[in-house]
């Protein structure tokens, strides 16, 4: 975006998108800010409440529970999912016919409509129909992530790591391609050990890269709810209740607008500030 | 250790096949033989699932409808999508910064908080339960998507293409469609790929804007889990074809994926 003349008059090539998003974006978070000050009884009667949600949220229980549950699941599958993505990424060959079939097989997960995604593992880690679930009996261990807690955590990770394990291994796999081979050359030269490789010359340049992953599995683990719905249902009990499931209770569920129009703000402010705190720091990063 | 590097992605691949092939393993059974038997393949190898969603109109309907509001929605955002990115990458203008990073953070809204306004505010301007509604809510997050990827493929093309075609004498209007356009053709198929899959993949506003005449396919999948009982292998079936549109377009841009993932910086 550098290198751009002035013209005022670029503000009508960007009314349509202005109008359209912000139609979606604006209207609904002020029926949401509308919401998370008044308490209701129906009938479109309204009173005014000031802070009494947002107070009555923070100090909840059952929120501290689920956004401590968030934290722990987009932890989990951050520290397994990047790791195991750049793994994939350096064995992955350069060129050749098995490029193509590597890139198109890997990146079916990514298209598969979320809800399949749990339905299917669902059916997959079943321990009486299911091969994941069946395999893992027969090695003697019980395992029914429908009973236990555990097992419905391991396998609630281990389909997020299945999901969207390859959008680690697609954006590091570009971020490989493009290092020039004179630079693999002159470390051949030096007599670097793979080691001294992968952190002298892939890594910083796969950063960029990098952090766009970890950026977007942030969010998006973050705002997980389908697949997680689908396979659990938030069970047993609340243990992978995550904060979209939670929300969509409250709101949908037990209909108390006011406390999930609270906890919504309070839900997407989080987000937010993670982001443009991972925003500001990238981009300082690379005007360094 | 380097004549054993192609074992990481091939076991990576196997990880990734085994869910899948269970799911069609599923859908060419009967359910009797789901639920009597365990087997690694279907034994009485059937087609029935298939055939059911084929002839039952509640069932090729939820396809209909998730294709129309998927293509109205790439359609959308696209073509507006296109001019702004186009400002964004040449212009200078108040606020420019600002805006483009707010379309972005619509991208982190997470859809759980839009549900109920989404219901609320599509009823009253009554566009409820149609393919124009789901295809304007996806909006909130594919016209963002849109305007960033084709952003960075526009800012990859160099200024003096411009500037040269307007010293020719071409128009704006001409100079974009003539020129511009079929310049970053890649960047729009990758934009046109994004938006097409991340609407084709959500659900949760889709189910929440629809009820019987715009229903999407992954809402039918939902509803017979729960009401019909067991009736897995059609649920299967169901969930196999939803994969074909993906498997079908990713060939197709499969050295683009990653490029589109980065917003078009990589």
């Amino acid at each position: 975006m550098n290198d751009r003349t002035a013209n005022p008059r670029a503000w009508w090539f960007v009314l349509p998108v202005l109008v359209l998003v912000a139609f979606n974006a604006l209207i609904p978070l002020m029926t949401v800010v509308n919401y998370s000050v008044q308490e209701t009884f129906g009938d479109n009667v309204f009173f005014w409440e000031g802070l009494k949600w947002f107070e009555q949220v923070l100090n909840s229980d059952r929120f501290h529970e689920s956004f401590l549950r968030q934290l722990a699941f987009t932890g989990m599958i951050l520290a397994i999912e990047v790791p195991l993505g750049i793994a994939v990424a350096l064995s992955m060959p350069r060129k050749g016919p098995w490029v193509s079939v590597c890139l198109v097989l890997m990146a079916l997960p990514l298209l598969i409509p979320w809800n399949v995604v749990g339905a299917m593992w669902n059916i997959f880690a079943l321990p009486d129909i299911g091969l994941l679930g069946r395999m893992i009996n027969g090695m003697g261990i019980d395992y029914n992530f429908t009973q236990q807690p555990v097992a419905a955590w391991l396998t609630t990770v281990l389909m997020d790591v299945w999901h969207w394990t390859s959008l680690v291994v697609l954006l590091a796999y570009a971020g490989l391609c493009s290092i020039p081979d004179a630079y693999y050359q002159a470390a051949k030269i030096d007599g670097a050990s793979a080691w001294a490789v992968f952190r002298y010359i892939q890594l910083p340049k796969m950063k960029r890269v990098l952090t766009i992953a970890i950026l977007l599995r942030f969010m998006d683990s973050f705002m997980i709810y389908t697949e997680p719905f689908v396979l659990t249902g938030g069970g047993p009990g609340n243990t992978t209740t995550f904060l979209s499931i939670d929300l969509v209770k409250i709101a949908l569920g037990q209909f108390d607008l006011g406390p999930a129009a609270a906890m919504s703000l309070i839900y997407f402010l989080v987000v937010l500030l993670v982001c443009w705190i991972f925003y500001t720091l990238t981009m300082r990063n690379e005007s360094q | 250790m380097k004549a054993y590097k192609w074992a990481v992605p091939a076991l990576y691949i196997v990880f990734l096949m085994l869910p899948i092939y269970w799911l069609l393993n599923m859908s060419f059974k009967t359910t009797n033989e789901i639920l009597g038997t365990f087997s690694l393949w279907p034994q009485e190898f059937t087609l029935s699932n298939y055939a059911k969603i084929f002839t039952d109109p509640t069932w090729y309907n939820g396809y209909l409808n998730s294709i129309t509001y998927v293509v109205i929605n790439t359609v959308i955002s696209v073509s507006v999508a296109l001019p702004a990115a186009y400002a964004f990458s040449r212009y200078r203008f108040l606020g420019d910064k600002h805006l483009f990073f707010w379309l972005l953070t619509n991208r982190m809204a997470p859809p759980a908080v839009f549900a109920l306004p989404f219901f609320q505010l599509y009823s009253a301007i009554g566009l409820f339960d149609t393919h124009l509604a789901v295809a304007l809510a996806h909006c909130l997050f594919n016209i963002p998507l849109a305007v960033w990827i084709l952003e960075g493929f526009m800012s990859g093309v160099p200024k003096e293409l411009d500037e040269t075609a307007y010293l020719d004498g071409y128009s704006f209007w001409r100079f974009f469609l003539r020129i511009f356009v079929p310049t970053i053709a890649a960047g729009i198929g990758v934009a046109a790929f994004f938006c097409f899959m991340y609407s084709w993949v959500e659900l949760l506003l889709a189910k929440t804007l629809t009820s019987v005449a715009a229903k999407p396919i992954a809402a039918t999948m939902t509803r017979t889990a729960s009401t019909a009982g067991y009736e897995l292998g059609l649920l299967a079936a169901a969930g196999a074809l939803t994969i074909i549109p993906g498997a079908f377009v990713i060939y197709f841009v499969r050295h683009y994926i990653a490029k589109g993932f980065a917003l078009g910086r990589v």
